[in-house]
């Protein structure tokens, strides 16, 4: 499959240099080549991705690993920080003319969605600024453009400005920007044709509208799905009009959007809004970060880690996994890793957040009852310390004690003790397979089933 | 050599394949140019075949939105051949690549492509065009019914986009220009209810192509993929073995995401070809090859203007030759 994304990739990637203190130049060597991938798939620009993947190379070799992580695991927090930077920074914010009407003019490439996010930024300026905009229909050429803005307008009850097919954009844009004075619009939307960054005559005709308005607001519009082409067309738009800002369209498809990072590192231009949406309140301000985490398709293996930093004191976590190499795991040490993961979040999401989780046979639709471990942990709670130690102890009659105590069943009370049995077993096996040289490591072996699914 | 000797002879054969040819070469220029510009650079500046020479040309290739994974592909392949025949120098390579990419391009057997409009003698034919937003539906219909009006055949168009704002408007102003009837409803009304009645009316019309815009959809939307199955649903049991087409309008400057859109299209609509749009752009038009090649589905039509003459029946010879012409004329 083509769309595969980071986390898949480096799944094989992580295992083998799982377990390290220090991220070596090989292990760097090898995770580049996939956040590489990754990128690429992701229709980033490959000479983009050339520089971003140097980078990233710089920084990660000779890093420390964090107790929490893993090396492949530090490589990719690398990565995301680096990303994070190359996307983001400025804040979503729209000027404001010192001397109303703000001018705004949307340009781009046709069908990239300039028309419907026009509709869609004149509402969010009204009902998130309170604003009265003025909508311009500067698109004389494509059929019926004209009338897609005034049906728009007529949606939002929003004034539209038009002369026909048969006037001059450059007059049209006049004419209307005395008329939003005559009425007090505060801001006047332009609505330009698409037209291709080659196409001199019409690259011209919108240099000639920005000269005569002075827009506090040129919006290059962009359609998420672009591919290569993007860096072309972003830096002749760009070059030719000095853009303002990007808005980023149909972002609700399925597209990694690797276009996004291509456009902020060639223009250097923030991006401002996305578009999430065939209807006019369908409009966002843009981050950076998720974008980042979508482009490298790793569900989000990013704040996963983030959460782990925050969340697991890593002194507990490496006791705990002590005791799971030795086997010496009792119902104490299992209550106090089952809230050390609820800290983190909702059980599903966080299976959602761990690569390759998906993949596992068993695991993939489970639902997580988040009741279920509440019972579980009603369960532990009505074990007595000993019985807590040492599972052995366990007769009819403290089973039936424990099940009144819980308020749950004795049924519930066995199953729970059968799959804490299991669950040993499994963890020495693992240990013993990471013992020895060939072991599948980190998969999960058939049948173990957690306490709480 | 001889391969493209019999591709040369091809076009020369006859003078109306010239004129196509010309015509691509014009509109393909920019990505003929940078194209194989770039493989003339890159072998110019590689002395001897190494693992650096396959990387720049693995970047050549993404550069122009080919696919990852059809890039990897090829260069494994290439890597074999090299060895295989014992190419050290760079200038033989060359011949090997384009060999490549055009076995890619055409599939393995020389079985000649079906890309025809699959009409319908005497009878009426059915064209469905699907794609996303913004990809260029309307506009491929408005230049397509053109074209075949302008071969005498009577065509309606139906307003099957009752969402988006003006899009009935976009369509029934093409039909004015071309001078073809349009079949519509208002805004917001059931799409399968219009092309119904388009049906209805080119029966009792006795049309001989009808051609049906959808509204344009992102593949990711469960519920709109099912009203354009329905549609097509609708098509099937008013006329046995319509739609005779579905065509999946893609726009050239899209880059992965195309495949997932292909493959989409494909499954809620059985899609019997593409028309890639807005190729007379900087967009190298490679995701065809990964189209081609992952999921077999033809290429039928081109958009490579936006004059109304500007759809071009999509000729993969054609289209290789405007690829490689520069490297073919040095020869």
């Amino acid at each position: 499959m083509a769309f595969e994304g980071l986390a898949d990739r480096l799944q094989n990637t992580i295992q083998k240099i799982k377990g390290k203190g220090k991220v070596t130049e090989q292990d760097v060597k090898e995770m580049t080549r996939e956040v590489r991938l990754a990128l690429l798939e992701a229709d980033v620009n490959f000479k983009v991705v050339k520089d971003f993947v140097k980078k990233v190379k710089e920084r990660a070799i000779g890093q420390e690993v964090m107790e929490s992580l893993t090396p492949g695991q530090q490589v990719i927090k690398v990565v995301k920080e680096e990303l994070t930077a190359l996307m983001g920074g400025d804040e979503s914010k729209i000027a404001v003319a010192d001397k109303p009407p703000t001018v705004i003019m949307m340009v781009g490439l046709q069908g990239a969605g300039k028309t419907t996010t026009t509709g869609k930024l004149a509402n969010l300026l009204r009902k998130k600024y309170n604003r009265k905009p003025l909508l311009v229909a500067a698109d004389v050429y494509r059929p019926a453009a004209i009338d897609q803005l005034e049906t728009l307008g007529k949606q939002l009850s929003m004034p539209v400005y038009s002369e026909g097919t048969d006037a001059n954009p450059v007059d049209i844009v006049n004419n209307a920007m005395a008329h939003a004075k005559e009425e007090h619009l505060d801001y006047v939307l332009i609505d330009t044709a698409g037209r291709l960054h080659i196409d001199n005559d019409l690259m011209d005709e919108l240099v000639q509208i920005k000269q005569n308005v002075n827009p506090d607001e040129v919006f290059l519009v962009v359609d998420s799905m672009t591919g290569q082409d993007a860096v072309n067309v972003a830096e002749s738009f760009n070059e030719q009009l000095e853009v303002s800002g990007v808005v980023l369209t149909k972002l609700d498809g399925d597209t990694r959007g690797g276009a996004a990072l291509s456009i902020k590192a060639v223009t250097d231009k923030p991006i401002k809004f996305a578009g999430m949406g065939e209807k006019l309140d369908q409009i966002e301000v843009f981050h950076p970060e998720r974008m980042a985490s979508r482009i490298l398709g790793m569900g989000d293996v990013l704040s996963l880690i983030e959460k782990a930093q925050d969340n697991v004191d890593e002194k507990r976590a490496k006791e705990l996994e002590e005791k799971m190499r030795s086997a010496t795991f009792t119902f104490d040490d299992f209550l106090e890793q089952m809230s050390q993961v609820k800290n983190m979040g909702p059980l599903d999401e966080l299976m959602d957040m761990i690569p390759g989780a998906n993949k596992m046979k068993g695991l993939k639709n489970v639902d997580f009852d988040e009741k279920q471990i509440a019972h579980v942990e009603a369960i532990i709670q009505s074990m007595t310390a000993k019985e807590r130690q040492d599972p052995s102890l366990m007769n009819a009659g403290r089973r039936k004690r424990i099940a009144k105590g819980s308020g749950r069943s004795v049924s519930e009370v066995n199953r729970l003790l059968k799959q804490f049995e299991e669950m040993k077993k499994m963890m020495k096996q693992m240990t013993n397979m990471q013992q020895g040289k060939k072991g599948k490591k980190g998969k999960k072996p058939k049948g173990l089933n957690f306490p709480f699914m | 050599m001889s391969f493209f000797k019999k591709l040369k002879e091809k076009f020369q054969t006859n003078e109306e394949n010239e004129e196509v040819s010309d015509k691509y070469k014009d509109g393909l220029s920019k990505t003929r140019k940078s194209f194989s510009e770039k493989i003339n650079d890159l072998v110019a500046r590689y002395r001897t075949v190494d693992e650096e020479f396959f990387e720049d040309l693995e970047e050549v290739l993404i550069s122009a939105d080919v696919g990852v994974s059809t890039v990897m592909e090829l260069i494994e392949e290439l890597e074999m051949e090299v060895k295989r025949q014992n190419i050290k120098d760079t200038k033989e390579v060359k011949q090997v690549i384009s060999e490549k990419l055009v076995e890619i391009y055409q599939g393995d057997d020389d079985q000649e492509d079906h890309t025809d409009l699959n009409l319908q003698e005497n009878e009426l034919t059915i064209i469905l065009f699907v794609g996303v937003n913004g990809v260029g539906k309307t506009t491929t219909i408005g230049k397509l019914a053109h074209q075949l009006k302008s071969e005498g055949k009577e065509v309606i168009l139906t307003a099957g986009d009752t969402f988006r704002a003006g899009a009935i408007e976009q369509l029934n102003e093409w039909g004015k220009r071309v001078g073809v009837d349009v079949i519509k409803h208002s805004e917001g009304s059931d799409p399968a209810a219009v092309i119904y009645d388009g049906i209805q009316a080119a029966k009792s019309r006795q049309a001989d192509v009808l051609l049906c815009d959808t509204a344009g959809r992102l593949q990711n939307k469960v519920n709109l993929m099912n009203e354009l199955s329905k549609v097509k649903r609708v098509i099937e049991r008013e006329v046995p073995n319509a739609p005779h087409e579905v065509l999946l309008v893609l726009d050239a400057t899209t880059g992965q995401n195309a495949l997932s859109q292909a493959k989409t299209f494909s499954q809620a609509t059985d899609v019997s070809g593409i028309v890639l749009t807005k190729l007379d752009g900087t967009a190298k038009g490679g995701i065809v090859l990964a189209i081609r090649n992952e999921l077999g589905i033809p290429v039928k039509l081109v958009g490579l203007g936006e004059k109304m003459t500007d759809l071009q029946e999509f000729d993969p010879h054609a289209f290789v030759y405007g690829l490689f012409a520069d490297m073919l004329e040095e020869e």
